[in-house]
């Protein structure tokens, strides 16, 4: 084991990928001149030409569908979003090229590529540069979706994506990137896609979420729920689709109660999937109604008091929880 | 190369053509046509769901340009695709099931007309969405220039489709990084009910070119040898690694946009007067006799042939099945 930061950790899956497969390029805006916005790249270039790790003009929509040509040519193709929230100028290649190529062509052909999306909130990006859009995804079929909340899931996934023959979209955190934690050494080391991982074990209240607000919140509820006695299950969930349902019921039918925190907008978000799969297969085994925390219905406002406003509060998840019992 | 060219009728005599081209290029157009008189009266008949765009005018655009082509090329094509399909080689008998949507279809009853696809020849797939195709033919051919390969990647699309941002993100990043593609531009006056002229800005589609400084060419789209001979001259030189290039090719659509369109929006005159003096099949039969590079007995054999392929095509499509329910699940996930 090293300690190493989240932003190291992807690009030493990108090697390690890079090195492995000679089909494996990387293409978008500004990552091989500046190494990426979060110096995610920056070892590439120099190992492995401009060629393989190719800035692109900014034209996200020729970023993804040359990607799904590039692999239906027989390629790996990784592209980089620099911004999540840019990938909703290319909807139609997300939604209707690259995740239906598998399936309305007959399973003639694969689509192993990978877009990574930097998505979520960091320090008063605004409306358009701090969205969590999983859920958005989440709800085309055809697509899979990771989202890492730490530096050795974020470079197991990353290697697990590369390696499907399904196109995968890895949502990676930007406030995360400059987090570090404990990666493996060995280069055979993968993350399953569709695994969650249980973060911490209890028997009270099974908290399931996902990337950044795992990594912070979540875990401030964990000690601030513990102070008051109640011992919290916290599933890192790590794949949105397809998602870890098994794990979720075995940890509810434990603890009899379910509560769902994302960053991600509440309406519409992804905890409604979960919060729903488990009323309709496993609602007899619950002592409360399920709970959901998610950002206000808003879009990302700027202001200092409006963005803390907006950002989860774990006093108030915990409150939440607290009348569970 | 200057930024638009206009390419001249071939100036080689018909008769220098070898037969085999000839017959080629005559098949392929007249098993164009069958099969979609064909597609046209079942569906009219209610045996074939969904949408059906029908290529009826434009073969010589297909057959002229995929003569140029191997299986290693690729293409992609569009809602208006079996023509595409068929001029690059793909199994008839597949293609037919498949718009009828039975299990033996190219893609198991899951696509239909707006998307067939047969990878083993280097067909991407049709694209439902105007303008889709565009990137997607980008990245094939950033995968062979990665790969070190003299493969060619081929887009149709119609002059509606370049109106579409894609077409700009996509002739950008070809030029930019010098990649093996040529982009075909359908002109064929109509897209839906709109006709180019009050949506497009300029004279010709090729004319864009010049905004990204490739080579852009116009040609007669109902001229097969003019096709062929603009195409072979463009795709030498792509394969030798020129880089992209826009060949615009002229022509008319004949059929309604979809089949059962009304087409409030044009007079049968007009389309019977471009029909008479544009129909490529019989100007290229009146040019081939006429210089007697082939005979009635040479056409005449090639469009039985043609028939007879058809019919069995039709016969498959009908005796086949339908995929089962329980299939829409498969085939989701690899
Ligand atoms: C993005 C998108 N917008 C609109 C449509 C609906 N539509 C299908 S074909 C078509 C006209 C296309 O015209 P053109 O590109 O000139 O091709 P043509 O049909 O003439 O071959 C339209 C508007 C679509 N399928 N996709």
């Amino acid at each position: 084991m090293k300690t190493i930061t989240f932003s190291q950790a992807t690009q030493e899956a990108m090697i390690e990928e890079m090195e492995r497969d000679p089909s494996v390029f990387v293409m978008g805006e500004d990552i091989a001149r500046q190494g990426g916005i979060f110096g995610q790249f920056k070892e590439l270039p120099g190992r492995f030409g401009t060629d393989r790790v190719r800035d692109t003009p900014i034209s996200e929509t020729a970023i993804v569908g040359a990607a799904v040509g590039a692999a239906l040519a027989g390629m790996r193709p990784v592209a980089d979003m620099h911004f999540a929230d840019f990938m909703l100028v290319c909807g139609d290649e997300v939604f209707n090229q690259m995740a239906k190529v598998h399936y309305m062509f007959g399973a003639q052909k694969t689509v192993p590529m990978v877009l990574r999306a930097p998505d979520g909130l960091i320090s008063q990006a605004a409306a358009q540069h701090s969205q969590m859009v999983e859920g958005i995804f989440a709800h085309i079929p055809g697509l899979k979706i990771v989202s890492p909340s730490n530096p050795a899931d974020a470079k197991g996934l990353l290697k697990s994506a590369i390696r499907d023959d399904n196109p995968v979209i890895y949502f990676e955190h930007k406030a995360l990137f400059s987090t570090k934690g404990e990666v493996p050494e060995d280069s055979d080391f993968y993350v399953p896609i569709g695994k969650g991982r249980i973060d911490k074990v209890g028997t009270d209240v099974t908290v399931v979420s996902w990337s950044h607000c795992l990594h912070t919140t979540c875990q401030e509820v964990v000690k601030l729920a513990e102070k008051e006695g109640i011992s919290v299950e916290l599933i890192d969930l790590r794949t949105i689709v397809p998602w870890d349902k098994e794990m979720v019921l075995e940890s509810v039918t434990k603890t009899s109660r379910l509560c769902i925190v994302h960053e991600a907008v509440k309406h519409g978000g992804f905890g409604g999937e979960i919060a729903a799969t488990v009323a309709e297969e496993a609602i007899g085994m619950l002592d409360a109604p399920i709970l959901r925390f998610g950002a206000p219905f808003t879009p990302v406002p700027f202001a200092r008091t409006l963005e803390q406003a907006y950002r989860l509060s774990p006093e108030k998840i915990v409150a939440g929880i607290r009348k569970m019992f | 190369m200057s930024a638009l060219a206009i390419h001249k009728e071939p100036t080689v005599p018909v008769r220098k053509y070898s037969k085999k081209l000839l017959t080629e290029l005559y098949g392929k157009m007249v098993t164009i046509r069958l099969f979609e008189q064909t597609v046209e009266s079942h569906f009219l008949a209610g045996e074939i769901p969904g949408f059906v765009h029908l290529y009826i005018g434009e073969e010589a655009i297909a057959a002229g340009i995929m003569a140029n082509l191997t299986n290693r090329d690729y293409i992609e094509s569009t809602h208006r695709g079996h023509g595409h399909t068929i001029a690059k080689g793909a199994d008839l008998k597949r293609m037919m099931a498949e718009i009828f949507g039975k299990a033996t279809g190219y893609c198991k009853g899951k696509g239909g007309s707006m998307h067939i696809a047969d990878f083993s020849i280097g067909m991407l797939g049709a694209n439902g969405i105007v303008g889709g195709g565009y990137t997607l033919a980008v990245g094939a051919g950033l995968a062979t220039k990665l790969s070190g390969e003299d493969k060619v990647s081929v887009v149709f699309f119609g002059d509606g489709a370049s109106n579409r941002g894609t077409f700009h993100e996509a002739l950008n990043m070809a030029a930019i990084w010098q990649l093996p593609v040529l982009f075909v531009c359908e002109m064929n006056q109509w897209a839906s009910t709109t006709p180019y002229r009050t949506t497009t800005s300029v004279e010709n589609i090729a004319d864009r070119c010049q905004g990204y400084s490739i080579p852009g060419y116009v040609v007669d789209g109902n001229d097969v040898l003019a096709v062929y001979e603009a195409a072979k001259d463009i795709v030498a030189d792509i394969r030798a690694g020129k880089g992209p290039a826009l060949l615009e090719c002229k022509t008319y659509r004949i059929k309604g946009h979809f089949v059962g369109d009304p087409e409030k929006y044009r007079t049968k005159e007009e389309v019977q007067h471009e029909f008479e003096t544009n129909n490529p099949i019989t100007r290229f039969e009146e040019k081939v006799l006429k210089a007697g590079a082939l005979t009635q007995a040479d056409l005449d054999a090639v469009y039985k042939q043609a028939e007879q392929e058809i019919a069995e095509a039709l016969k498959f499509a009908k005796e086949s099945p339908e995929p089962s329910p329980e299939a829409i699940y498969e085939d989701l996930y690899v």
